[in-house]
């Protein structure tokens, strides 16, 4: 089977709708399938990705650790777009420091994410063979 | 009249918090919860519209905040209420307007 382009879009932020865990719930499915994957954040979807979250108070699942465990699916081109980030006051270092061991590099550990702007995604976006939104 | 206004999707998503901005009255409270909690941090363009709402108080629903990990972003000026709060502000308050 050829290996296909699969990226998931994700504009929704966590726990006021389930589309957030669903999204990752459907990459963690596809990831048994050895495609290529990427995973983009856009939108309120960056608040996704936030470090430090805690769910004991409101009674749902806290699933932002599972996006730690993305690298050893080879799940490891995580893109997050810039211009969303700033315009809800956030930084890089306000999101979890995603990383994956390269195997081919002695098991180097790298960066999973991908600052990029908006126009640098949507190129990225335009590679893509599938696109899966959320 | 006091109302408390509850505003619960996020101002980057929705209009509902511009909305309930324009019906909010001096001496009502406007309450961030779920969603909306995103509204009540620091360093973008509602952060602005809050500080700039004089008459009307701001609360935010602790458990929400925490568990989009954002209470270190917290604006000033804005409460933060426990669930015992929130029935608190609705006891205070004449009646409730949420804006879904």
């Amino acid at each position: 089977m050829a290996i296909k382009k699969f990226m998931y879009i994700n504009r929704k932020a966590p726990y006021g709708t389930i589309y957030a865990l669903e999204s990752l719930e459907v990459v963690l499915i596809g990831a048994a399938f050895d495609q290529d994957v990427s995973l983009a954040f856009i939108g309120d979807g960056v608040y996704q990705l936030v470090k430090g979250q805690n769910t004991q108070a409101i009674g749902q699942k806290n699933f932002s650790p599972t996006y730690a465990a993305l690298g050893d699916y080879d799940v490891n081109k995580i893109y997050v777009e810039k211009e969303s980030l700033e315009e809800r006051g956030l930084t890089l270092y306000d999101l979890q420091h995603l990383v994956w061991e390269d195997e081919d590099e002695d098991w180097a550990e790298k960066d999973s994410i991908r600052l990029v702007s908006r126009s640098e995604l949507a190129d990225v976006i335009d590679e893509q063979d599938v696109i899966l939104s959320f | 009249m006091a109302l408390l206004h509850t505003v619960n999707k996020s101002p980057f998503e929705s209009s509902s918090f511009d909305t309930c901005l324009g019906y909010a009255k001096d001496g009502s409270t406007i309450l961030f919860i779920e969603d909306g909690v995103y509204a009540a941090t620091t360093g973008h363009s509602v952060a602005d519209k809050i500080k700039n709402a004089s008459g009307v108080s701001f609360a935010v629903l602790g458990p929400d905040l925490q568990a989009r990990g954002l209470e270190s972003k917290l604006a000033d000026g804005i409460k933060v209420v426990d669930y015992d709060g929130f029935v608190n502000l609705v006891a205070e308050h004449d009646s409730v307007q949420s804006w879904l």
